[in-house]
């Protein structure tokens, strides 16, 4: 017998597509599988969710484990519960890995209590212990910039959840073979306890926060909403997407999809522009990994002056409509139309030998 | 409709609040707050008693101190509230403190519904819900920016994924709360003085949980601290651009231009 289960990914999906938190889990979970010489599984759970497995076996996974039943359509905490700790216990999994979603937020938590063991939330690093074999799985702990290391020594699986955009995607290989083992349901309708009536789905944004080139993010040093929608604005010049810390999202001036951070978003774009962000961990777990940091604050002494390229002390609300001007004006010399007209003037100028 | 709402008393700085009106940090003077997500749960556990009667309490795990948090609760204006706090109970991961909570929902056995905040803004880790349902074997829905009761099930409004959905649970059930369902009333100072001076929180300790001490607390987590340590976040020395705000403007689009972010 195996001295080590395997490494689970609980594969999410929407609209027939795996979700990009799982991928970069299951490459995650390949460097833990390869560190402990055991294989790597993801388990989908779904209705028509078998064409998942080959996309998820060219992202890492050497088993697929699939329960494809009606009664699994939509998401629903119990019936997936249900599923996946069933197979848990007869397959005994070392480790189990799931995105820190939403949903993966929604049912790692009572998977685990269902079996009885530790689920970390919200990791940001995972490796495996030299000495014991056990994931020592790394967070950001409450304070500043303090980390804990957790472990879960004699539970299994040794569950944790990990924010989207914290691992980095690996290689696709198209040519990697795997298997694929169904699972059942072993669910009927009359044995749930939620219906779902209705689900009324938002258009989502063509890109998301993560995978932008350029986002501008507001923090609290924008101190109103009249400041926010400078920052928005600014956003729109640069033809960056909008981010924000907690608290811009806590009073309701954007989407909790735009929070970055701890508990939001892990971000690394091209360039990053902070507008009143002070620089707390709970924020820069999600975005220090930016390529180009710009930090605007009023506060010399502000965190994020200790990690930006370049810095700006200074009032949100003096600075970003500074910057707005300034790109306005630039806009006008490079605009096609301004540049035609200024031209034709001056042959006509010319024409008539000014 | 009788309703056990759970609450958590944060450390202060967890809790940032920000007056709009000056643009500043509003710090409590009080080391320790009410969590603020839970005060959603709260009023929405008020709103539902308004209509459909009942009586709701307020549970809360914690240090002595915990105390001042149902005093708040009480002065919302939840009808008991019960304190579980023992020295075994220190040091509990999201299982063991759902545990010990799953034990004291059943020792107070009468109530249709139980609702959380969505998260703590310490912990953040929003698995206390989840596994509290689980232990008490209940149907739950997190995230809900909507809560009715319909006969004999409720029904939940549910942001989830870049969508809302409607779902029907079964009673009793387990709800978290968005901070987006409703508005939180402020106590007015008469409540304070009432809930501070006439009300009572029932203390339960380790024997009121009729379990021996080793499924509390550090001892009964799966989860363990191994080590806490200081990260610095540096990235090499950051250019400060200096000047009047359009100088500076024109030298952060120059700079970025330079290097090809534009």
């Amino acid at each position: 017998m195996a001295r080590y289960g395997d490494i689970w990914v609980y594969a999410e999906h929407k609209d027939g597509k795996p979700a990009r938190v799982s991928l970069e889990l299951l490459g995650a979970g390949r460097t833990l599988s390869q560190r402990l010489g055991v294989s790597l599984s993801a388990i989908a759970v779904g209705d028509k969710v078998s064409e998942l497995a080959k996309e998820l076996i060219f992202w890492g996974a050497d088993t697929v484990i699939v329960a494809d039943d009606p009664i699994a359509r939509d998401y629903r905490t119990e019936v997936y519960t249900r599923i996946i700790a069933d197979q848990a216990l007869k397959r005994r999994p070392e480790i189990f890995l799931v995105g820190a979603t939403p949903i993966g937020r929604d049912l790692a938590p009572r998977i685990a209590a269902r079996l009885n063991t530790g689920c970390t939330a919200d990791c940001t690093d995972l490796h495996i212990d030299e000495e014991t074999g056990v994931l020592v799985a790394t967070k950001p702990y409450f304070g500043r910039n303090l980390m804990a290391d957790i472990i879960c020594p004699a539970q299994r699986p040794q569950m944790v959840t990990v924010r989207p955009g914290v691992m980095e995607l690996q290689d696709r290989d198209s040519g990697k073979k795997g298997e694929l083992i169904h699972a059942d349901a072993d669910l009927r309708e009359e044995d749930t306890r939620v219906t779902v009536l209705e689900t009324v789905r938002e258009i989502s944004e063509s890109e998301p926060l993560e995978a932008a080139e350029r986002v501008v993010a507001a923090g609290m040093g924008v101190g109103s909403r009249e400041g926010f929608e400078l920052v928005r604005e600014l956003a729109g010049l640069l033809g960056a997407r909008l981010g924000a810390t907690s608290l811009p999202v806590d009073e309701g001036w954007i989407s909790e999809d735009h929070k970055i951070g701890q508990t939001g978003k892990t971000i690394r774009p091209k360039l990053y522009v902070g507008c009143g962000v002070s620089g707390a961990i709970q924020h820069s777990a999600g975005m220090i990994n930016s390529g180009l940091i710009v930090a605007i604050n009023t506060d010399p002494k502000a965190e994020i002056f200790q990690f930006a390229d370049y810095g700006i002390i200074g009032d949100v609300k003096e600075i970003v409509p500074a910057i707005i001007r300034q790109l306005k004006i630039d806009t006008k010399i490079n605009d096609g139309s301004f540049m035609r007209r200024f031209t034709r003037c001056s042959m006509i100028l010319t024409a008539y030998g000014t | 409709m009788d309703i056990v709402v759970c609450i958590k008393q944060v450390p202060e700085t967890g809790e940032i609040r920000w007056d709009l009106e000056t643009g500043t940090l509003i710090r409590e003077a009080a080391p320790g707050v009410l969590n603020r997500n839970d005060k959603h749960a709260i009023e929405a556990a008020l709103q539902l008693r308004e209509v459909h009667g009942g009586s709701i309490t307020a549970l809360s795990m914690g240090p002595p101190q915990a105390d001042e948090s149902l005093r708040e609760a009480l002065s919302m204006g939840v009808d008991t509230a019960v304190l579980l706090s023992d020295k075994c109970f220190a040091g509990a991961d999201t299982l063991a403190t759902s545990y010990a909570l799953s034990l004291a929902v059943k020792r107070i056995a009468r109530f249709d519904l139980i609702l959380c905040g969505k998260e703590t803004s310490d912990g953040m880790t929003a698995q206390v819900g989840p596994q509290l349902a689980e232990l008490l074997n209940l149907p739950q829905v997190t995230y809900a920016t909507g809560i009715s009761i319909h006969d004999h099930s409720v029904r939940i409004t549910q942001r989830l994924d870049g969508g809302l959905r409607v779902l029907e649970a079964s009673l009793p059930a387990l709800i978290t709360v968005e901070r987006h369902i409703n508005q939180p009333r402020i106590p007015p100072m008469d409540s304070i003085m009432e809930a501070y001076r006439d009300k009572e929180v029932q203390a339960w300790n380790l024997e009121d949980l009729g379990q021996g001490s080793e499924h509390f607390g550090l001892k009964g987590s799966p989860t363990k601290t191994r080590r806490v340590y200081r990260k610095e976040v540096t990235r090499g020395t950051v250019t400060m651009l200096k000047g009047e705000p359009d100088e500076v403007a024109r030298a952060l689009i120059a700079t970025l231009k330079g290097k090809g972010r534009l």
